[in-house]
């Protein structure tokens, strides 16, 4: 039987793992940031290593390809001094028909420290912090539309950086939330840190109603949804989202949803462009926001590794 | 063999019957009850004191996995699970490899089931050929060979033109088509569409299609004049619909299932694949209005749906776990529980397990009708004696199912049998 318990916290409330954003408290939050920021000058440093992770494995389990996030997730874990092993299980293991759990029990028997998991399932991750070695450390790198909590952080650690106080903010979400784990991990740290509006934004078959449900004010009219934010996180829309009847075609979704110079002249005049990346140029943001100096893409890529490093530290370092 | 249950408090929800007596028993029949003859000369006496006698449970949705699914769960596991659970007869689905849709694999099912002697086996026979919603089966070869009605299971039948067709072919003979009301194009989600599943990114099943099929469903019925049984409903709305229905005299009864009766999408906590049941599980309100349903009748029936899923069918992923939960020994502690915490009157609570599960089946029981799930002296001896106050947990080793995947697991329920008579004879008997 599945514990009841927040299974990514230990007894004294810890984190052990990260799953999801969704149930860590504010001081969880901040405790993760406020450690991204020191190591952000190891990535500057002309050495750029600390021996937090030395002699430990992490192993990435990429169950769906994804060559950027695997990546940054390298390049954290061996600032850490970590040993890591890249697994493209898309086109091993699971090709060959052995089940989820059956790989981790045997990566688990290679003694694996730490397992960093994307899986195009939603709750894949818990499942395998369920059935793991309780010394065994998961970091949920993407789960099907469920979480995506270190893009959720690196978001919120980008926001911190240019806004600071995030009580007076307001965060528009623009584009395919409901397919979208990055949404549903930044809607959950927005909650939590106190951004008091959090807007969602795009047409009713990716913006459905019952997303109010989640703390976030629905918006179908891109201009109302944009107006006055102070930062605005554009969303990449994938090519199934046309197959699957949900637009017509993507000419006609960056007429209503892409955001263009003219569009962000309504938020205010400091506000950020921010997108988890890989960004479709004239698809959800024209080249001209993406290139221009409210743009802050690339910086979200740099903290990136800072947060990464800051989370495989912090759960290393705290037992089951 | 010549049985005496003595001293216990038959009840009887069809005939209202409530009070402390013996139950006769000889050649398979009630040959007494209430005062029983001194000059009865039992084989067997079984001491019923503080125990209720009551008919035996009747359930209207199993599946044996059998043909096909053997590792799943066994015609004599699942046979002996039912009666262990005080269940006598049960109405197995089609959706078995191969589908019952030959007359000799249900005459072969029904043969296997006999022989074991346990609970008595009403299989449903698939409504099209291989449920592929094209070609219909041979309803008469099929009813003749034991099949109570006619089923899609689990695959809903998109295709307007042939429910249309199968549901003027069965009424022109009297046969009723069991249906789970769930549009085929917007009934494929892993969840229930709403808050919980918008929040951890889980496909959402919505309402609508629950309603649009139950639209569908009631027009093709006062075109055809089909009798039609509504498997397990799920929504508030859903329900209503079905009121309505009843109440303009359409020809229709529905049941709903342990699960939904007890279970909400929130129980789905961090993603614990037990929870994935099919109709997947609904909101607060949803259960509410279908847990005040049963109780005034508008939902005629709770069945257990029992689905035994195996273990490496079912720790996986939440989205890629098989639907199913174990159900067959729950299912008279979860009808107990249920009425305890809406004060239900217990004749209610076991006449949705009893009486009215077997008037769903309706005339397709041939002579038992007139006494399945019932305590009529002359009738079929189908007997469930069980201790309505003994609390006990719900501990999935301890099932004699093979499936031991439950939503419940932990539970502390009430209602514990003591003894299942199937045509008389001691089917099980709890241990100690």
């Amino acid at each position: 039987m599945l514990s009841r318990r927040n299974p990514q916290l230990n007894k004294n409330g810890e984190l052990i793992h990260l799953l999801s954003i969704e149930g860590l408290p504010q001081p969880v939050l901040h405790h993760i940031l406020d450690t991204a920021g020191t190591f952000l000058s190891v990535n500057d440093r002309e050495v750029k290593k600390v021996p937090l992770l030395r002699g430990k494995s992490v192993f990435n389990l990429f169950f769906e390809n994804s060559t950027r996030t695997r990546t940054t997730f390298e390049i954290a874990a061996k600032r850490l001094s970590a040993d890591v092993i890249n697994l493209d299980i898309a086109r091993s293991s699971a090709a060959k028909g052995e089940s989820l759990l059956d790989t981790i029990a045997n990566l688990s028997a290679m003694h694996a420290d730490m397992f960093v998991v994307r899986h195009g399932e939603s709750g894949a991750p818990y499942l395998i912090a369920q059935h793991c070695a309780p010394h065994v450390h998961v970091v949920n790198a993407g789960d099907g539309r469920h979480a995506h909590p270190t893009q959720g952080l690196l978001d919120m650690y980008t926001i911190r950086h240019f806004k600071q106080d995030f009580t007076k903010l307001t965060v528009a979400i623009v584009g395919d939330i409901v397919h979208s784990r990055v949404a549903r991990s930044d809607i959950h740290a927005l909650t939590t840190l106190g951004v008091p509006e959090i807007r969602a934004v795009g047409p009713k078959t990716l913006v459905p109603g019952d997303l109010k449900e989640m703390g976030v004010r629905v918006c179908h009219d891109m201009k109302e949804g944009i107006r006055d934010a102070d930062v605005i996180i554009m969303l990449r829309l994938q090519n199934e989202r046309m197959s699957g009847a949900m637009l017509p075609s993507a000419a006609e979704y960056f007429k209503n949803y892409g955001l263009t110079p003219e569009k962000l002249a309504l938020a205010k005049p400091d506000a950020i462009v921010m997108h988890p990346g890989p960004i479709n140029r004239g698809v959800e943001i024209d080249s001209n926001v993406a290139d221009g100096t409210q743009s802050v893409i690339l910086p979200q890529v740099t903290f990136g590794i800072a947060v990464r490093m800051a989370v495989m530290s912090i759960i290393a370092g705290n037992n089951a | 063999m010549r049985t005496l249950i003595k001293n216990g408090r038959l009840i009887d929800p069809a005939s209202g019957r409530d009070d402390v007596g013996d139950l006769a028993i000889a050649a398979g029949r009630i040959v007494g009850l209430g005062q029983v003859s001194a000059e009865f000369k039992a084989d067997r006496v079984i001491d019923a004191t503080g125990l209720i006698v009551a008919p035996g449970l009747v359930d209207l949705a199993v599946r044996l996995r059998e043909p096909g699914h053997e590792h799943e769960g066994m015609l004599e596991s699942e046979m002996a699970a039912a009666v262990a659970g005080g269940v006598t007869s049960l109405v197995c689905a089609p959706d078995t490899e191969p589908v019952l849709d030959e007359p000799g694999l249900v005459q072969m099912l029904k043969f296997r089931a006999r022989n074991l002697n346990r609970a008595h086996l009403y299989p449903l026979g698939a409504l099209t050929r291989n449920l592929r919603g094209e070609v219909l089966t041979a309803m008469a070869e099929l009813t003749d060979a034991g099949c109570i009605g006619f089923s899609q299971a689990e695959v809903a039948l998109k295709d307007t033109l042939v429910l249309h067709r199968a549901l003027q072919y069965a009424a022109t003979f009297g046969y009723t088509t069991w249906l789970r009301p769930n549009d085929g194009w917007l009934g494929n989600g892993v969840a229930a569409k709403g808050a919980l599943a918008t929040r951890m990114g889980l496909s959402g099943v919505p309402v609508i299609a629950e309603t649009i099929a139950l639209a569908t469903i009631f027009e093709l019925v006062r075109d055809t004049g089909a009798r039609v049984h509504l498997c397990r409903l799920s929504s508030a709305a859903g329900i209503e619909l079905v009121r309505r229905a009843k109440a303009e005299g359409l020809p229709v009864t529905c049941d709903v299932s342990i699960n939904q009766l007890h279970l909400i999408d929130v129980d789905i906590r961090y993603f614990n694949a037990a929870m994935r049941v099919t109709p997947p599980l609904r909101q607060q309100r949803d259960r509410d209005a279908i847990r005040a349903a049963l109780a005034d009748g508008t939902i005629d029936a709770l069945v257990s749906d029992h689905t035994p899923v195996g273990a490496d069918a079912k720790n996986l992923p939440f989205a890629e776990a098989e639907p199913g939960a174990t159900g067959l020994e729950l299912l008279l502690s979860l009808a107990l529980k249920w009425g305890q915490d809406d004060a239900v009157p217990l004749a209610r609570t076991l006449a949705t397990v009893t009486a009215a599960p077997v008037a769903v089946i309706g005339d397709a029981l041939g002579s038992l009708a007139a006494s399945a799930g019932r305590l009529v002296e002359g009738g079929v001896a189908d007997v469930c004696v069980f201790d309505p106050d003994e609390l006990w947990m719900v501990t999935p080793t301890a099932l004699r199912s093979q499936g031991k995947h439950t939503p419940f697991e932990g539970y502390e329920v009430p209602g514990r049998v003591r003894f299942t008579l199937v045509a008389g004879s001691v089917a099980y008997e709890a241990q100690g």
